[in-house]
């Protein structure tokens, strides 16, 4: 991969949802290294961001493009762009009965590795794999042999995402309001996990309401999502500076989404 | 159904989601002519060479026969079957008597091994007897000489009726009565073949016994017969398999399957049923009417039954147990699966005569297509079974929007002691689930087979451990093409 290109280069993206425009022209380009963080307010777009990146059906794109290492990302399947690298770290993770943890990670993993031609992990070193980031996040492996997700907290469900991300490896992860719902502690932790994924070749997006996440994942830039377009750019400051006066700025309000 | 590592890879190789078993061996058939009448009957009794008893009771419930009407209570459609168009006896041709195995004709054993089983002496399956059932008769049963050396009579039902005439007609008909339902009287004048099987008394069975299906001609029903008797504290577990060609027409298939297990007993007879489910659109496919039931006559004695339900067009099954000895223990597991236009009404009756008889029902049934899956059921505690104990759990998966999941219960106590538990669950797989799947890197189709072995677990669990990864792939390649 040549250096310069970006990781994610989003274009003029204009998407419908169910007849309803939702995002109207969004530009964001991601370099590899760089974490990114995604503000705005309930209902301004983010999650529906994050979901056509991802492939998501019922999302019609009407105009302009989303780049992925250098190809038209639109054009990938979903299942395609997790194994090209693309990660999701949903905001509200679905729940699998009857499907363990351990069973769903592994053969998700193994899809991972056979599109990277790498050899498939047998069950020993996996679970190996499996223990050191179960540590890394503090997770307890009785969590993970469960069915996905289910019956699982509101927390737990978060930090089995980014355990998830931590096992997945990808090139880019969108992290969907990971933070809420976390305790302090959980949340320090989940934070540490986000860190050690850090890497040169690696982009993290956070989509978050709190600046606190910030304080521990130190994002390279910030930008605030209102209207379905990126309506201001920054570094950290600004993050700081919407804890204090909220989007009244941005004029957010319900009648101009539905506009 | 299939056995061997060489059936996996059999079916993983093959492409797209088309039936894996629908091709047709040529060969030279022996057939009664067309139509059904009392000198079919007699043909095929003197084909057999059969002693008069045996044709008397054909020919008794051949007459019963022609009194009784279809059922049409199942929650199932089809057009009205013309049973004078049907051919009710087709066997290869034999090249001459058979001494062992070998002298099977090499286009026999060509086709089993075709589909996963080989016949040849050199090949056999460890660990596994199997008898091959072809059309209307029993070609080959291996390893007869090694169970016969622990009293285990293994063997055609054909051959049974020659060589163990007083157990056969002891116990013919003692379980499913030749005139119990339309499709078992039918069975009971016109049965071919079919398996035969005795344990002696507190002999355990050395390995999984089992019988291999298939049809292959044309316009023909097959009507196959299997009786299991486990004396006294005996125990065996059997398992049975069936394919059949691809053809536009549906071909009938009337089998009866009766157990007897008597005192401390125990039969777990495991189907793995893949008959050809007919096209896309529903045209051709096998009717599967079947009438299976157990009795555990003596006190302790156990019947389990387990089947997984991928192929036909119409399934009707209700494998039962009737508990009479104290104590006896009835189980059935069932997994059952409707793509396309398939249907299958399908469940069991448990009827509990004698004290603390205990009975347990795990059904699984999925729904996929057009699919129509209906779980039909009885539990019935009679006056004297003072203590007797039923869980019923039924649970219904769908997949798409067109399909149905139905669950019918019947439960009737007559016994105050009683004590009747039946669960119901309906849950459907979300455009959610799958999204979730696919962003971890799953194609739909292997994150649908994860749902699905995850919902069938409980049932896949029950089967001898040789079928159960069989079974899976059988799961997967009945879904095939079932999300878009
Ligand atoms: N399937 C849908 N049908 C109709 N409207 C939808 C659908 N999905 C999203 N929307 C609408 O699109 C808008 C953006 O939703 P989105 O979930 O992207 O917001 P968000 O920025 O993630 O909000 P939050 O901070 O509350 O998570 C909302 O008005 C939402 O109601
Ligand atoms: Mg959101």
């Amino acid at each position: 991969m040549a250096k310069k290109t970006p990781l994610l280069e989003v274009t003029d993206l204009h998407v419908k949802v169910e007849g309803k425009n939702i995002l109207r022209g969004i530009d964001l380009t991601v370099k590899a290294g760089e974490v990114h963080a995604v503000m705005g307010p309930n209902g301004s777009g983010k999650s529906t961001l994050a979901h056509v990146l991802a492939g998501r059906e019922g999302y019609e794109v009407t105009k302009g493009g989303v780049r992925f290492q250098g190809n038209d990302l639109l054009a990938m399947a979903p299942e395609e762009r997790a194994r090209e690298g693309l990660f999701l770290a949903f905001q509200y993770p679905v729940e699998i009965p009857g499907v363990s943890g351990m069973n769903f990670l592994k053969s998700a993993l193994n899809e991972v590795r056979k599109h990277r031609r790498l050899p498939e992990l047998d069950a020993m070193d996996f679970l190996t794999l499996a223990r050191e980031k179960m540590r890394l996040l503090e997770i307890d492996e009785k969590l993970i042999q469960r069915a996905v997700n289910v019956g699982f907290s509101g927390g737990e469900k978060k930090r089995n995402e980014v355990f998830q991300m931590a096992m997945l490896e990808p090139r880019l992860a969108v992290l969907d309001e990971t933070d809420s719902g976390l305790d302090i502690d959980a949340l320090k932790i989940v934070a540490n996990g986000v860190n050690s994924m850090r890497s040169p070749d690696r982009a993290i997006i956070l989509i978050t309401h709190y600046q606190r996440l910030l304080d521990y994942v130190v994002p390279d830039k910030v930008h605030v999502l209102a209207h379905g377009r990126i309506a201001k750019s920054g570094g950290r400051k600004l993050a700081l500076e919407l804890e204090k006066k909220g989007y009244g700025a941005f004029g957010q309000s319900d009648a101009s989404v539905a506009a | 159904m299939a056995v061997s590592s060489d059936t996996v890879k059999t079916i993983e190789s093959a492409t797209g989601g088309d039936y894996k078993y629908g091709f047709v061996t040529d060969i030279d058939m022996d057939f009664a002519p067309r139509g059904l009448n009392e000198d079919i009957v007699r043909f095929i009794s003197a084909k057999k060479d059969e002693p008069d008893w045996l044709l008397e009771w054909r020919l008794k419930s051949y007459r019963r026969w022609l009194t009784m009407t279809e059922p049409r209570w199942a929650r199932v459609r089809y057009a009205t079957i013309d049973y004078q168009d049907s051919y009710y006896y087709a066997a290869p041709k034999p090249k001459e008597l058979l001494n062992s195995l070998d002298e099977v004709d090499p286009e026999l054993l060509r086709t089993y091994e075709k589909l996963g089983i080989p016949l040849g002496e050199q090949k056999v399956l460890a660990g596994v007897a199997v008898d091959a059932v072809f059309d209307s008769v029993s070609v080959a049963t291996t390893y007869k000489e090694k169970l016969a050396e622990e009293g285990i009579i293994f063997c055609s039902f054909s051959e049974a009726v020659q060589t163990q005439p007083e157990l056969v007609r002891k116990y013919l008909g003692s379980v499913v009565p030749y005139s119990d339902n339309f499709y078992a009287t039918l069975n009971s004048a016109v049965f071919s073949d079919g398996s035969f099987v005795y344990i002696p008394k507190g002999v355990r069975c050395p390995m999984e016994l089992s019988t291999y299906f298939r049809i292959n001609a044309e316009n023909t029903g097959q009507f196959e017969r299997t009786l299991i008797i486990a004396d006294a504290g005996s125990y065996v577990s059997y398992l049975e398999g069936c394919t059949a060609p691809m053809r536009d027409e549906n071909q009938l298939h009337a089998a009866v399957v009766e157990l007897v297990a008597l005192d401390d007993a125990q039969i777990k007879y495991s189907t793995v049923q893949n008959w050809y489910p007919g096209d896309k659109d529903g045209k051709g496919g096998i009717f599967n009417f079947v009438t299976k039931r157990g009795a555990c006559r003596g006190v302790n004695s156990k019947i389990s039954w387990t089947q997984i339900e991928t192929g036909s067009a119409i399934t009707w099954k209700y494998p039962s147990c009737i508990l009479q000895g104290d104590n006896s223990v009835g189980e059935f597991y069932s997994v059952a699966v409707t793509n396309n236009h398939q249907q299958a009404d399908t469940g069991t009756k448990m009827i509990h005569i004698g004290k603390n008889t205990r009975s347990t029902i795990i059904t699984k049934g999925i729904s996929a297509g057009k699919g129509q899956n209906t779980y039909r059921g009885q539990v019935k505690i009679l006056p004297g079974a003072t203590g007797a104990r039923n869980y019923t759990q039924c649970d219904a998966l769908l997949i798409g929007d067109e399909c149905g999941g139905h669950t019918i219960p019947y439960i009737e106590v007559r016994n105050p002691t009683a004590h009747v538990e039946h669960e119901a669950t309906t849950s459907k797989i979300s455009d959610d689930q799958l999204f979730y799947c696919m962003q971890r890197g799953l194609s739909a189709e292997d994150a649908i087979s994860m749902i699905v072995n995850g919902f069938c677990k409980q049932v896949l669990m029950e089967l001898p451990m040789e079928f159960a990864v069989e079974a899976q792939k059988l799961l997967d390649i009945s879904l095939e093409g079932s999300v878009g």
